[in-house]
């Protein structure tokens, strides 16, 4: 404890006052300017306090005198984001599709907006351009559609997705199992036949009892040449696009037990204007019919 | 007045002001404790996890996947229009520990279910470059193995006694809701009527086992799908 300040004779300052078996030790201070900001920082700590919530109290918490919360300040500055779209979403949304698509103005605006949404929302499984990934996720780059590629099936494919269980009004189709009511041969003939559409059969005689059992079983969803029925989403057999590969191997194992696609549905997490924006993205993306 | 030099020679005064000072400290940061209660907020919709999504959240644990995901959409405009609703405090309310944070590598996953089907989220785990091609996430292959189940009970006990409201009932049907939630066939109506809005299915497109891929994807899709946020103001949920 300090008992004698007294001056150091080498350097001529105070000394703190203490002393310890004869060594005593210099009193150098926090610098003035560096003490008066630390002041300033906790005096202001206090008027932050009483400006914003702060403090838990008995009932609630002190909320401050601007009232200020991150939650209406968010709310106002998406309110003023809204406001500032609304004259164009509101056209969007009240426009026709095929409206939306003729105005260049709506159409450069959805194109824009639908470009956003789908990086942030399709581009996972459809790819960022749109171009689909290996596994069952198909391209909406080219014009094979399963499920129709007009504006309106666009539309109503994103709107509901396909075989989701959220959505009742889902896209909704089956393919059985045939592994359970053919036989082994009997699924050999089909995958015959269905690669006799690329004309890449190898055994006419296997492909013709083939074309009996496709005509008993397949031909209601994929069409009588294997063109695909949209109605069904059965897809097109007649062409170099396959969504779970076209080898001959897994034509027989999508046969036998098919793999089918999910896509869940958009409305709710997405609002009216995005999803009609995204429809004519993708519409102009590849094969919009 | 009272000297320094007198305090410091004196113990019994020493320890009395010493216990004074203390105890002023204690107070200031005690006493607001007693009513914080009235700060926690709430909102309709969230229940506790269902056990196959809480195993999924285990091993959403195990792997790590917090150092790369955050689940905390947070009130700037940018995440609002990416994600959603900003978070609730009340959305984790039965999280522990919770899952908030804002060091992103992959994206945020608060409001992730339901947005990618069980199919897409199968092959993201085994192979994430096959849908993603940018992505750096590890391959989670290897969680196509079972599920360890025998200890679903304890884990639900053990929330339980921390404060997470699980019935008995639920405990009690924790082993059977785990095996329902995965299997597509099995009858839901006791699942749901336990845990509203849990997602089923054969998650990992296998119904007849119970993998911990089947966990993980359960815990994804149902990941920010409890709040209807249609009728939820932020003035709703003031406590």
């Amino acid at each position: 404890m300090p008992t004698k300040i007294e001056k150091d004779a080498v350097t001529g300052k105070e000394t703190t006052g203490h002393e310890w078996d004869g060594i005593k030790e210099l009193n150098t201070p926090l610098p003035k300017w560096w003490l008066y900001i630390l002041y300033a920082t906790i005096a202001w700590s206090v008027v932050w306090a009483i400006l914003y919530p702060s403090f838990p109290g008995l009932s609630g918490h002190w909320r401050g005198t601007t009232g200020w919360t991150q939650r209406t300040a968010i709310a106002e500055q998406m309110r003023a984001v809204d406001a500032e779209r609304a004259p164009m979403l509101e056209r969007i949304r009240s426009a026709g599709l095929e409206e939306l698509r003729r105005d260049p103005d709506l159409l450069q605006y959805a194109m824009a907006g639908g470009r956003v949404a789908f990086a942030d929302n399709c581009a996972a499984c459809h790819g960022a351009g749109g171009e689909g990934r290996p596994g069952g996720f198909p391209s909406l780059a080219d014009d094979s559609w399963i499920w129709g590629g007009t504006l309106e099936d666009i539309h109503t494919t994103i709107l509901h997705g396909i075989r989701n269980t959220q959505d009742p009004d889902a896209r909704m189709s089956m393919m059985p199992a045939y592994g359970q009511i053919l036989s082994r041969q009997e699924i050999d003939d089909v995958a015959e036949h269905v690669l006799s559409f690329t004309g890449r059969s190898t055994n006419a005689e296997s492909a013709a009892r083939g074309a009996t059992i496709y005509a008993d079983q397949c031909v209601a969803c994929h069409g009588e040449k294997g063109e695909g029925v949209r109605e069904q989403g059965g897809p097109a057999l007649n062409d170099a696009i396959w969504l779970y590969g076209g080898s001959k191997r897994e034509i027989t194992a999508q046969i036998a037990n098919p793999r089918m696609g999910v896509m869940p549905p958009w409305q709710g997490r997405l609002d009216e204007a995005t999803i009609r924006m995204l429809t004519v993205y993708v519409h102009t993306l590849g094969g919009g019919e | 007045m009272l000297r320094h030099a007198t305090i410091e020679r004196n113990v019994i005064l020493l320890a009395v002001l010493t216990l004074i000072t203390v105890s002023i400290g204690g107070i200031v940061q005690i006493v607001p404790l007693f009513t914080i209660e009235t700060t926690i907020e709430r909102v309709a919709g969230i229940r506790p996890y269902t056990p196959l999504e809480l195993a999924g959240r285990n091993i959403y644990l195990r792997e790590g996947c917090y150092a790369c995901h955050s689940q905390m959409i947070r009130p700037f405009r940018d995440e609002l229009e990416r994600y959603g609703h900003y978070s609730l405090a009340a959305e984790s309310m039965y999280d522990r520990p919770f899952q908030w944070g804002s060091k992103r590598t992959g994206p945020d996953l608060a409001r992730v279910g339901g947005k990618y089907s069980n199919e897409w989220h199968l092959q993201h785990f085994i192979d994430p470059r096959s849908v993603v091609p940018e992505s750096v996430m590890p391959p989670y292959g290897f969680l196509l193995r079972p599920l360890r189940t025998d200890d679903i009970t304890s884990h639900l006990r053990a929330l339980q006694r921390l404060g997470v409201p699980y019935t008995d009932a639920m405990i009690a049907n924790a082993a059977a809701d785990l095996r329902a939630q995965a299997d597509p066939d099995a009858d839901h109506s006791g699942l749901l009527e336990r845990y509203p809005k849990a997602p089923t299915g054969a998650f990992d497109g296998n119904p007849g086992r119970v993998t911990e891929m089947d966990a993980i994807i359960a815990y994804m899709q149902m990941l920010g799908t409890l709040v209807d946020f249609a009728d939820v103001t932020p003035e709703a949920v003031r406590q």
